[in-house]
């Protein structure tokens, strides 16, 4: 069995240079007829979902008929939900091909919406979405806030450890004093937490589940306790530790559904049960090569306690079927060349651009009111902005996204694209406001009495001496700002907005490496910024020629 | 220009009074200032001649007393808003110690500004006045540079030419002598009596005693925060009565 090794990372690193700079040409000249939309879309066909019911579907029901929206993380990979390696802007992965199975049976038509993983909750309730799918673990709490699915696949959690240490860390009591790494917000890190209480063990929260294993193999950690389909994963793709043959736990992945929709929930309930008895979904997980016996076993017992028969299928072709997903089972990706991925990255950049350069304009115009009114406002007008400075400056920019997208959503629904645009416009106007009630402040007072004297009114000074001269001030700080933004601009992914930083993870998820994801997210985001900076320099140094 | 009329002077300060906490900076000053005259108030540093400019300028409030010119006057109590300024502001032009040049803008676009804007004129005749101004103070060669481009001197004809712009009947001067060599002391002096003589009043904040006595017509000298000395500026300068003028005239020497 071969994987991605670093020689045929490197291979790829000396060939996709040329390609680089030639994408990033390219970016120059057409980038902006992209649109906005740079989610992967479900492929239009499953590979392994009944060939009949697809020929039913283009046959018997031309017309579009209606979504089926479902929600994802395609940073969360294979086998789960990835973006196609041959075709970046399309998501695979067995969640993928089980949304296909729902909407085939709804009669719909499926979209796939990305989704930040630890916002596929939030999201389904908001209604971005009707169902969310992407590994998501059954939870007593995710059963008190939302409808679930049935449980359709069942899970171990197992434990990771360094061959050497394979002797002696079996459980979780075995690792008293140790540092066990896991996933945040997991059943897994549910279990180190009493685990911590119980037997001393150090749990350590991480927000993906590649730098677990990545830290487990250099030393910085001496297990992990996760899924035993990422344990896999990790294992056939990087190496280097043993995963414990005894599982720790036992879990379930169901799809997520809001409180309120008990009728998908019933659809998409009959359609899981009716998949597993005619063994659609044994196709499907043999594909992605996570079948085994318990599972087998597993989809009995559901069946039996629906009063289902399974429906035996022939499993002999397993080997030769040429529809097996090659990816799941770590073979080399020579398919996924670099240059699949220019198109989704320059659509994605598009996205930052964007969302930056609107929520910059926002910041300035609303910043410079807000300068404006604490210079020049009445008492109570300068305590409430100076209140809203200090609140904006002194929360997180993300808890702030959260808010407006998700925490106003009984109130106001804003598409998330215009709640990344106002939520980051609005904090940094708290920002730019600061910087301009300085500049403001700082201009001389014998300029603003000149001024005066010669009659013109307080709204003409501040517009023809103060502003202006105040502007001179601020450049600086406000180009700083303004390549901040670009790079903060990165957060709006939570909300569903997947931009340059996020179509890199996806990216690097699916080639399992950060390296070229990383060197050519660094240049994009440098090629933005630099033109930027440049303007800006030339600007001071035209006026300080000049004026000042 | 403008038309001297001799029954009353254009500018009246009367028992002008400024406090500064419990201190008095001016302690009931009074002082007349007519068009055709160059007039100097005087004193050492602290006197409180400076205020007493800033206070016509309406820059500075004051607490007691009135300030009239042509018919304009301002009462004690805060700086009304610019909005019912207008009327002085056409009647006194200031130019600062500094100059205080608008810094972003040209020489001709700092002395179209007030035309333009406040007085709504258009751009052609702003134009037209600015340029006339500036060849008339000889820097009509630099209209098109920057304020930070100029020389001292010609950094104090373009604030000058800004302030005459609004063609106003009083120009007050705050220490115009302060950063100009003796050369240029002499260009002044005969600059600030042409304008006299076309019709305008100019009242100057000085301490230089040599300068007042070529070029003023009057000297006022203030000291602890009153006039103690009001005359033809040769006679009081040759023949000072008060020990704060002497103290001038010694410093000066």
């Amino acid at each position: 069995m071969s994987f991605n090794t670093p020689t045929s990372i490197g291979a790829t690193s000396r060939r996709g240079i040329p390609l680089l700079a030639a994408a990033l040409a390219f970016a120059l000249v057409v980038g902006v007829v992209f649109n906005a939309c740079s989610a992967p879309t479900n492929s239009t066909a499953s590979k392994t979902g009944g060939s009949d019911s697809n020929a039913a579907k283009t046959t018997s029901t031309p017309a579009v008929t209606s979504l089926f929206r479902w929600g994802g993380d395609a940073e969360g990979g294979a086998p789960f939900v990835e973006a196609d390696p041959s075709d970046p802007s399309k998501a695979r992965g067995f969640d993928v091909e089980l949304a296909e199975l729902m909407a085939r049976g709804l009669n719909r038509e499926p979209k796939f919406i990305q989704v930040t993983w630890a916002s596929i909750e939030q999201s389904v309730e908001r209604g971005d979405f009707e169902i969310g799918m992407s590994g998501v673990e059954d939870r007593p709490a995710l059963r008190e806030r939302h409808s679930v699915t049935i449980p359709y696949f069942e899970f171990y959690e197992v434990l990771a450890v360094r061959a050497a240490d394979s002797a002696r860390f079996h459980t979780l009591k075995d690792l008293k004093g140790h540092k066990v790494a896991t996933l945040g917000a997991t059943g897994a890190y549910d279990l180190l937490k009493k685990a911590e209480i119980a037997y001393g063990v150090i749990p350590v929260s991480y927000d993906d589940d590649v730098h677990p294993y990545s830290d487990l193999v250099s030393g910085r950690v001496d297990a992990v306790l996760l899924d035993n389909v990422i344990a896999e994963r990790s294992r056939k793709r990087e190496g280097g530790f043993v995963i414990q043959p005894t599982p720790i736990d036992t879990g379930h992945y169901v799809g997520v559904i809001s409180k309120a929709n008990s009728v998908m929930r019933d659809s998409a309930n009959v359609i899981l049960r009716e998949n597993m008895r005619n063994g659609t979904l044994e196709k499907i997980f043999r594909s992605w090569n996570v079948w085994d016996d318990n599972q087998a076993a597993y989809e009995q017992h559901v069946l039996a306690a629906a009063g289902l028969t399974r429906v035996a299928i022939d499993t002999s072709k397993k080997v030769t079927d040429p529809t097996v997903n090659a990816v799941a089972s770590g073979a080399p990706r020579a398919t996924s060349s670099i240059a699949t991925y220019i198109p989704a990255l320059l659509r994605a950049a598009v996205i930052t651009l964007l969302v930056s350069c609107l929520a910059m304009t926002l910041a300035v115009s609303f910043g410079a009111i807000v300068a404006a009114g604490r210079v020049y406002g009445p008492y109570w007008v300068r305590v409430l902005l100076l209140a809203y400075v200090e609140v904006v400056r002194g929360t997180p920019v993300l808890l702030q996204l959260f808010v407006l997208y998700y925490g106003l959503s009984s109130v106001i629904r804003l598409p998330a694209l215009v709640a990344a645009i106002l939520g980051l416009g609005l904090n940094y106007a708290a920002y730019e406001s600061e910087i301009y009630r300085a500049a403001l402040e700082n201009i001389s007072r014998s300029q603003l009495e000149a001024a005066r004297t010669l009659g013109l009114s307080e709204m003409q000074i501040l517009r023809l001496v103060r502003g202006p001269q105040a502007f001179r001030l601020a450049l600086a700080p406000m180009t700083n700002d303004f390549v901040a933004l670009l790079k903060d601009s990165s957060l709006v992914s939570v909300i569903t907005v997947v931009e340059l930083t996020k179509e890199t993870a996806i990216y690097a998820t699916n080639i399992g490496s950060w390296v070229i994801p990383g060197m050519l997210c660094a240049s994009v985001y440098l090629l933005m910024s630099l033109p930027l900076s440049n303007v800006a320099r030339r600007l001071e140094r035209r006026w300080s020629s000049v004026g000042a | 220009m403008h038309k001297a009329d001799n029954s009353t002077p254009t500018l009246v300060v009367r028992d002008l009074q400024v406090l500064r906490g419990k201190k008095a900076i001016l302690n009931g000053v009074n002082l007349n200032a007519n068009i055709g005259e160059v007039c100097a108030v005087m004193g050492i540093s602290g006197a409180g001649k400076t205020t007493v400019l800033r206070a016509i300028a309406a820059l500075q409030s004051f607490n007691a007393g009135s300030i009239s010119i042509d018919g304009v006057s301002l009462r004690p109590g805060s700086i009304p808003p610019e909005s019912q300024l207008k009327e002085l502001r056409r009647r006194v032009g200031v130019v600062f110690q500094s100059n205080a040049l608008f810094e972003h803008l040209s020489v001709l676009d700092n002395v179209t500004l007030a035309p333009i804007h406040s007085l709504k004129w258009t751009r052609d005749r702003a134009n037209e006045t600015a340029h006339k101004l500036l060849v008339s103070l000889g820097v009509d060669h630099r209209a098109l540079a920057y304020p930070r481009e100029l020389s001292g001197g010609e950094a104090q004809r373009v604030a000058i030419a800004r302030a005459l712009a609004p063609d106003p009947l009083m120009l007050l001067m705050d220490e115009p002598t302060s950063a100009l060599d003796p050369a240029r002391r002499a260009a002044l002096g005969e600059l600030l009596r042409s304008l006299a003589v076309q019709g305008r009043g100019l009242l100057l904040v000085t301490h230089d005693a040599d300068f007042a006595q070529d070029w003023c017509d009057r000297v006022v000298v203030l000291a602890d925060g009153l006039v103690v000395e009001d005359g033809p500026a040769k006679q009081i300068l040759a023949h000072p009565t008060h020990t704060a003028t002497r103290a001038l005239l010694s410093q000066a020497g």
